[in-house]
């Protein structure tokens, strides 16, 4: 029989062995201690003395053929021809002999052009989501918005000034593909979806009204036409139907703005970990560069770096010096929207005649 | 695809190739002479960036066989732009660690420039390695050509999801069980599940060697598996005394002993005690003293369930449901999967159309899951007993009067109905 053609293999998940540095194959498991010998490099020490040296590097997420192969070439010269990726898109360059440290750092500096950093209490890469490159609901861009803020928070990419390490997350739309982080930021639609009566034989309507997490949508005859309609008055404008069904339009490139959320850990590190809070809404969504975003997330940076303990994460901080001195040491307003109406919302308020007045 | 390159219309798109990010703008730019078709997509971009829109709509495309792992875009600008007429997306599970040899890296990139617009992500947030820009027949040769060469394509829509893991022991001293393997022991045993999307939604793992949880298990997952450790965690006082001699006393006192969430670390001349009894393994000592102090010897998982972000009943957090799992050999691996399986049928069984499970458990609650997936209650699921008093005890309740039907019997008790009526 010739080779099966367009047929299921379910082959499973790559044979990782074969990838395995060998120093890591012949440590696995067996790893004694680490250190960081500067920002974006460290060393791991294997039991038996092995050296295995990370250079860790910001990469893009999104590369073309041609840089795979031009950072393939860097790997075969300095790293036996092996690397990884991080949760945060960072690139790592595993090094076996030191005396390749410095002619790889170089390289990856000034030939590939990607800086070193992300490692300690640094900022790390942004975690993010597709954006107008390649999804089909995005309200904004996210690998030029991310290039755009890591440009801008470049030095404590390449430093390690701040109390802890730093997670950025940024998502184009609220179903938020790129979840929590210290730092958070989320598009914000301001309308009830637009329904394009005409085209809602595409979608199953009895999923559009299912999926409704407010019980918005109801079924209703318009024209003529099997469709649905929005309870307005119910609807929270997160655009859960607008996933389910294009014609369910939720976005508006005149009004959607962004929002920005801090404190969210996922580390058990100290505290348990925590979901992300409302810091900074209705900043305005603006390519190419989005300068009012910079502008907020070093605000909240500066107040982190100024007031934060050693080890403490953002929300650490926060929750240490109260949410009231946090609105007073970055200058955002606390406004009526930061008060949490949602299912969880009494267990947000504060309970108690503690209050530092 | 057209071999002709369009002229490049980019003003707004130029302003991201200043500055010291590396930029996709110049990367997709030179790599556009070679691939045309790139120049279109960076035209569409362009346009999105000064209307403030999008221009993709979604379809549905797969390769014989599967349910899932080729994202389907076309362009609403597709007359203007046709190579972006079929534009989709194929995503591959990534090697479990993210860990690559350069050939395996080469032949992505091969694959993703033989058959379509030679872009490659690393990676997506579900974990898959993502590669863009192929039209439909391009997508199923290129689904073809990674099959061939051993890999496979990812999940999506209400399946298993492709998995991720931090990078675990192959290059970790803190991880409490190998992740690597979990994660290709649990993606090969389902992988039925993953291809072919027939879960009410999707289902997501993400394992993480230690409770740092570097694979963002506990928000961002279904099923997060967090390591752990039973017993004492590993002290080696000569290196404490080291550590206390370069750092000193005070910041051992300021960033270990007072950061610890319990009080069980004090200090006694440069000897470090440990209440272990108290310990509730935060990492935190772990992470600052790494030279002097590791986890327990006897190490194992904790399994949780139903992490999730927002949509629809807010952000849920992955709560305990398997307070301590071994996951050294073989039999703990299938006894684990045994385990997700009975987990599923469950919420298959009884989930709501696009419920993910934490929203199951949200709506059936915990002490109903609990005995549907036959798991005895332990006070390390809890934060806090209940403070509701009002509470259906089985045991306390009186008999039922002759012929006195259950009229709406909870989902554990459906059977039993039918022997009452007996």
């Amino acid at each position: 029989m010739s080779q099966p053609t367009l047929a299921p293999r379910d082959q499973g998940a790559p044979d990782y062995t074969k990838y395995l540095h060998p120093l890591m194959a012949k440590n696995y498991g067996k790893w004694d201690y680490h250190e960081r010998l500067r920002p974006g490099v460290l060393v791991h020490v294997a039991e038996n003395g092995d050296k295995l040296y990370t250079v860790r590097a910001g990469s893009p997420r999104t590369m073309s053929a041609d840089t795979v192969r031009k950072v393939c070439a860097i790997a075969d010269k300095y790293c036996e021809g092996h690397l990884r990726f991080t949760t945060r898109s960072n690139i790592e360059f595993l090094v076996g002999k030191k005396e390749n440290l410095d002619p790889l750092i170089q390289a990856v500096e000034k030939d590939l052009g990607w800086p070193l950093g992300g490692t300690g209490p640094s900022v790390s890469n942004i975690s993010h989501t597709q954006g107008w490159l390649h999804c089909n609901l995005p309200g904004s861009d996210a690998a030029g918005s991310v290039k755009a803020l890591m440009d801008d928070l470049i030095h404590d990419f390449k430093h390690e000034e701040l109390p802890n390490r730093v997670h950025i997350s940024s998502s184009c739309c609220q179903i938020n593909c790129a979840s929590h982080g210290d730092i958070s930021i989320i598009v914000q639609h301001h309308h009830p979806p637009r329904i394009n009566h005409k085209n809602m034989q595409i979608c199953e309507l009895p999923k559009v009204v299912a999926i409704c997490p407010a019980a918005a949508i109801r079924p209703a005859v318009v024209d003529g036409v099997e469709t649905v309609e929005v309870v307005e008055e119910k609807c929270m404008y997160c655009g859960a139907c607008h996933g389910q069904c294009p014609s369910m339009e939720i976005r508006d490139a005149q009004t959607d703005t962004l929002s920005i959320w801090v404190g969210g850990k996922m580390s058990n590190a100290r505290s348990a970990p925590t979901f992300m809070k409302l810091a900074v809404w209705g900043i305005a969504n603006n390519p190419p560069r989005w300068p009012e975003v910079s502008a907020a997330v070093k605000t909240i940076l500066k107040a982190y770096k100024e007031g934060g303990k050693p080890w403490e994460r953002l929300g650490e901080w926060i929750e240490r010096i109260g949410w009231q001195r946090f609105f007073e040491k970055t200058g955002f307003p606390f406004t009526r929207y930061h008060i949490d109406d949602s299912p969880e919302a009494l267990s947000t308020l504060n309970r108690s005649a503690m209050l530092r007045l | 695809m057209s071999t002709e390159r369009m002229p490049l219309n980019t003003t707004m798109l130029n302003e991201l190739e200043s500055g010291p990010w590396p930029s996709f703008v110049t990367d997709l730019k030179e790599y556009s002479k070679k691939r045309p078709v790139v120049a279109q997509l960076l035209n569409q971009l362009e346009e999105s960036y000064q209307n403030k829109w999008n221009y993709w709509q979604g379809k549905i495309l797969n390769a014989p066989g599967y349910g899932g792992g080729i994202i389907a875009r076309v362009s609403d600008k597709a007359s203007k732009y046709p190579g972006l007429a079929n534009f989709h997306t194929v995503r591959v599970i990534e090697p479990p660690g993210w860990v690559y040899s350069t050939d395996a890296l080469r032949d992505l990139a091969d694959i993703a420039e033989k058959n379509g617009a030679g872009i490659l992500q690393f990676h997506g947030m579900s974990g898959d390695v993502l590669l863009l820009g192929f039209d439909d027949a391009g997508s199923l040769q290129c689904a073809e050509d990674l099959m061939s060469n051993g890999w496979d394509i990812g999940g999506s829509g209400a399946a298993m999801r492709t998995l991720q893991c931090c990078v675990g022991q192959a290059r970790c001293e803190m991880a409490c069980y190998d992740t690597m393997k979990m994660t290709k022991h649990i993606t090969d045993t389902f992988i039925h599940y993953l291809h072919r999307p027939e879960f009410v939604y999707k289902f997501k793992f993400k394992l993480s060697g230690c409770p740092n949880d570097c694979a963002n298990a506990i928000v961002r997952s279904d099923m997060p598996i967090i390591g752990t450790w039973r017993g004492d965690m590993q002290v080696n006082q000569a290196k404490v005394a080291e550590f206390i001699e370069q750092k000193g006393m005070e910041y051992l006192i300021d960033n270990v002993l007072t950061r610890c969430p319990t009080r069980c670390l004090s200090v006694r001349g440069k000897e470090l005690v440990v209440d272990n009894s108290d310990c509730v393994r935060c990492m935190h000592c772990i992470n600052v003293m790494h030279k002097a102090l590791k986890p327990g010897k006897d190490r194992g998982a904790t399994i949780l369930v139903g992490g999730k972000r927002t949509l629809k009943i807010g952000d849920t957090m992955g709560s305990v449901l398997v307070p301590f799992v071994k996951l050294e050999t073989d039999e703990d691996r299938s006894n684990f999967t045994d385990f997700v399986e009975k987990v599923w049928e469950f919420w298959n069984d009884n989930g709501m159309d696009h419920e993910r499970i934490g929203e199951f458990i949200y709506r059936i609650g915990m002490l109903t899951f609990l005995k549907g997936v036959e798991i005895e209650p332990d006070p390390r699921m809890i934060s806090r007993p209940r403070t509701t008093s009002y509470i259906k005890f089985e045991e306390l309740g009186p008999s039922r009067f002759e012929g006195e039907r259950v009229q709406n019997p909870p989902v554990w008790n459906r059977e039993s109905e039918s022997r009452e009526s007996l």
